[in-house]
């Protein structure tokens, strides 16, 4: 490209994001955003809509102008650079691709202007569609195609130009349940062969979950938390975080110092640092945490509840709980169907529920 | 997280420009410096020319104070007013049941219906009131059935108005109902609604907003128009002609500057209305709207068609006696059938010259209009940045619609014939009839071309971008072959209309550029109505053979060139 590109060190992130901010008029839309994104892992933005991760793409790859902070691609300063002269390629949820031009001629766009001859940008496009699974869509019009086959075209032409980063901006929304659920594992398994530094945009927890090397978590512009998606999962660092991905439980408590915690009449352990006595806080508990007990099996520290509802879901059931001492909202419990038949769980039946003080996350 | 620390610096980052977008904001600056050059310069001339005397002092509002101590040309507004009141009154009302008779009854014939009520906008005004100087005039076959009342004056006037503004109120209307969401007749049959109220809930209430928008355009149509009073209204004044005679007859700019400025009132009025109520009507229309399918019924199939035969033989009527007085001798006297009016009239009267400028005005104006006007539309819709320019752009894109023909004719005179202008020579030129009629029918035309940008996929600019692919590249290679439907039609909308316009070149021709409307009203008042009615069907002829092509183009496009238009949706 232009000038030549220093050799940045391996340890470098690929990406630097520093004190990023953007305001449309009066509505703040991020509010001084850091984030470094590591060479070829494949980080996702998550988060509901109007939290500011569209925009962050966007800003990226220079499509919008962020009113104040810094970028940093490849060791490159890239704040003030025109999208054109960014290294990128891009991904949209409306596919984007051009509706006149055939496959081949879409794939091939950023191709032909690059003056490379004709058989060798042939040899490139037939590559690029052996990659994404449709060598032979080279000569159909995009209209032909289903919604996932048009975005593997989309995703062929983004990698054309071999980027040196590819953004996905929310690239499986458009698309019906079986579909995404495909897709999105070969759109992994390809950013993994090709070991390419990669960011999407979705507000689908699942597909951040399963798709992501880092989860980034962001609200009303912020940054919620960064960590795998594991890390996010199993240890939220907000209750935003722990609200949004998947389902929890949330207790009202009051700390009794050390590591205990009372619900109502009820003390149990909590996992954590000490915390100081009389402090009002939260516990958060996964539904699949919570253990159900029937016929005297409940171990010990177990505490009496009753079955209100039952939720049948397919491969689970959500058990939901009223515990008897107390009056805390209903806790919700992750049931697999043959136990609930096993156990004969019925609405009114009495039973046991355990809390494992590792699961029990305590926030504020 | 630890971003809090970081503090706003006071200057906002900007991005460097590259060239191509550099480019792009020079294009747009540039189109909208010409749109305030070729219709805020003639608009402001006028504004100017009507607080001056003759010698060009000021004086204030003594124009305006003179203009309104006269009587006679008191008595002007009120006669346009009431006239084109009449006029929306009856042109509406028929618009809608033949709109309705379209779209909700299962009647046959619906195209070829539909092609015959849109008949009157290939030809110039003026047809129709010479139509019905023949049907109805001294000599008229049908005089008696006006009872001893004369066609010259009101009474021809609101004749030849509803005939050349039916089409226009039916597209309109027809565009309400087709937007009208199926499921909602069907809501209303599960729960047993009689028809009336279906009507009366549903329909009317969904037509609304189309109505008030045909009523205005209607309206305003008919207060512009100056080529239907001239012909027809004999002594009748209405402010259209006053303009024509203040500026023509006497020479007096001001005072046509005056009435010029009283004419823009009501249109101003009806165009603002008109202008709430397309947003309505569109903010109504959801995507998940259902069409309305009519399912058949003897009765009310029957008597639509029986009223749409009615009004489609009234209309060929019309048309049919200006094409018949063309091919006869002498109407009513000698009715054999002659090409005298063609060879005598116009070829060795060397009038026909006249319909050959039209042409190349109708030609050069749907080129390059369309050319400037999609360009334009592009560079706003389509590109970054700029939003004081671009909000200028869509006022002055707007502003056309609102100003009456007469208006612009003369802010034209006024701004391009100042001795000051450097851009004088333009007067009386080609080259300023053709801007003066793109400007004219500048609004409608822009709004295809915006409504055809808007439906693309708002990303393509930022995909172009990522391949490192400039703009241009991609307008050509695949925004202008998408849109080449929505192209083409405003090339035709602007053919057609320069074709049968008058209203503002009446005042910019020169004799060497004299156009073919101009050439019927100079006929006519000559007498010599069988060589203008000749001149009218040569429009017509004309008009009609540009849709034809405009036909068959677009459908060859949409099966060769646009293959993937037919196969979408998979």
């Amino acid at each position: 490209m232009n000038a030549p590109s220093p050799s940045p060190h391996a340890a470098d992130p690929y990406l630097r994001i520093e004190g990023v901010a953007k305001s449309f008029g009066q509505f703040v839309a991020l509010k001084s955003v850091a984030l470094d994104v590591r060479r070829g892992e494949m980080v996702v933005f998550l988060g509901p809509s109007g939290c500011g991760k569209t925009t962050l793409l966007r800003i990226v790859a220079g499509l919008e102008t962020q009113d104040a902070g810094t970028l940093t691609q490849n060791g490159r300063d890239v704040s003030r650079v025109p999208a054109i002269k960014r290294d990128y390629g891009i991904v949209f949820q409306s596919y984007a691709l051009f509706p006149n031009l055939t496959v081949h001629d879409n794939v091939a766009y950023g191709l032909v202007n690059r003056r490379q001859r004709r058989a060798a940008i042939a040899d490139r496009v037939r590559e690029l569609l052996t990659l994404v699974g449709l060598p032979d869509a080279g000569p159909k019009y995009p209209g032909q195609l289903s919604g996932g086959q048009q975005q593997r075209i989309a995703l062929a032409r983004a990698l054309a130009t071999s980027p040196g980063l590819l953004l996905l901006d929310e690239p499986l929304s458009a698309l019906d349940a079986i579909e995404r659920v495909r897709l999105r594992g070969e759109i992994r398994a390809l950013q993994q062969r090709l070991g390419l530094t990669t960011i999407m945009v979705t507000h689908d927890q699942e597909e951040a979950l399963s798709m992501a090397d880092r989860i980034v978590v962001m609200n009303a512009g912020r940054i919620e938390q960064v960590g795998t998606p594991r890390e996010v999962y199993e240890s939220p660092a907000t209750p935003f975080v722990a609200d949004f991905v998947g389902k929890i439980n949330v207790l009202p408590a009051v700390t009794e110092g050390g590591r205990r915690c009372r619900v109502g009449a009820l003390s149990m352990p909590v996992a954590g640092d000490d915390l100081p006595a009389g402090a009002a806080v939260k516990l958060y508990l996964r539904p699949e945490d919570v253990g159900v007990h029937v016929n005297g099996s409940a171990p010990q520290g177990a505490w009496p509840a009753r079955v209100s509802r039952i939720e049948f879901l397919g491969a689970f059931c959500h058990v939901v709980l009223a515990l008897d001492a107390t009056d805390a909202p209903p806790v919700v419990a992750n049931v697999p169907r043959q136990a609930v038949d096993s156990a004969r769980l019925s609405p009114g039946l009495a039973v046991s529920v355990s809390f494992p003080a590792a699961a029990l996350r305590v926030l504020s | 997280m630890s971003t809090a620390a970081i503090a706003l610096p006071r200057v906002r980052v900007t991005q460097r420009a590259h060239w191509q977008d550099r480019l792009a904001q020079v294009l747009l600056l540039g189109c909208c410096l010409a749109l305030a050059l070729f219709l805020i310069g003639p608009l402001a001339a006028i504004l100017v020319k009507s607080v001056q005397d003759k010698d060009g002092a000021f004086v204030g509002l003594l124009q305006f104070r003179e203009y309104f101590a006269t009587p006679a040309l008191q008595r002007s507004i009120w006669n346009t007013l009431w006239v084109s009141a009449t006029v929306t009154a009856i042109t509406v009302p028929l618009a809608f049941v033949y709109a309705y008779a379209l779209t909700r009854s299962c009647m046959p014939g619906k195209t070829v219906f539909r092609v015959l009520a849109l008949t009157p906008i290939l030809a110039p005004s003026l047809l129709s009131a010479i139509s019905f100087i023949q049907w109805f005039g001294t000599q008229g076959l049908l005089k008696a059935l006006l009872g001893g009342a004369s066609i010259y004056g009101p009474i021809g006037i609101i004749m030849s108005a509803v005939y050349a503004t039916f089409p226009h109120a039916l597209m309109i209307v027809l565009t309400a109902l087709l937007l009208s969401d199926g499921r909602l007749y069907e809501a209303a049959e599960s729960l047993r609604t009689p028809t009336w109220r279906k009507f009366v809930t549903i329909t009317l209430p969904g037509a609304k907003y189309g109505l008030v928008s045909a009523a205005m355009v209607v309206f305003s149509y008919t207060v512009s128009d100056f080529g239907i009073p001239k012909v027809i209204g004999g002594n009748f004044n209405i402010l259209a002609v006053d303009i024509f005679k203040q500026v023509i007859g006497q020479q007096n700019f001001n005072k046509g500057a005056v009435v010029s400025l009283i004419l823009l009132v009501p249109v101003l009025i009806a165009f603002l209305v008109d202008w709430r109520m397309q947003g309505r009507l569109h903010a109504q229309f959801t995507a998940r709207a259902v069409p309305y399918a009519p399912k058949p019924s003897r009765w009310f199939d029957r008597t639509m068609l029986v009223y749409c035969t009615v009004v489609a033989i009234l209309l060929l009527l019309v048309l049919g006696m200006a094409v018949y007085t063309s091919f006869i001798k002498l109407w009513p006297y000698d009715k054999s059938f002659s090409l005298r009016h063609y060879q005598y009239g116009l070829i060795d009267a060397g009038v026909i010259d006249s319909f050959f400028n039209s042409l190349r005005m109708a030609v050069f104006s749907a080129v390059f209009g369309t050319m400037f006007i999609f360009a334009t539309a592009y560079l706003l819709e389509k590109t970054r940045g700029m939003p004081l320019t671009k909000g200028a752009v869509r006022l002055l894109a707007t502003v056309p619609m609102a100003v009456p023909g007469m208006v612009l004719g003369l802010g034209y005179i006024l701004f391009f014939n100042h001795p000051d202008n450097p851009l004088n020579d333009l007067y009386r030129t080609m080259t300023i009839l053709v801007l003066s009629t793109i400007v004219h029918y500048y609004t409608s035309s822009h709004l295809t071309a915006v409504t055809a940008l808007k439906a693309l996929d708002s990303e393509f600019e930022a995909v172009s971008a990522s391949l490192k692919v400039p703009f241009y590249k991609t307008f050509f290679r695949v925004t202008v072959p998408v849109c080449l439907p929505a192209i083409l039609d405003i090339g035709r909308y602007l053919f057609v209309n320069a074709m049968v316009t008058i209203s503002a070149v009446v005042f910019l021709y020169s004799p060497s550029t004299q156009l073919a409307a101009v050439a019927i009203l100079n006929m006519d008042e000559a007498g010599e109505i069988g060589a203008a009615a000749a001149m009218a069907t040569l429009i017509v002829a004309s008009s009609t053979v540009v849709c034809i092509v405009y036909a068959f183009v677009t459908r060859f496009l949409l099966t060769r060139t646009q293959q993937w238009r037919t196969t979408a949706g998979a």
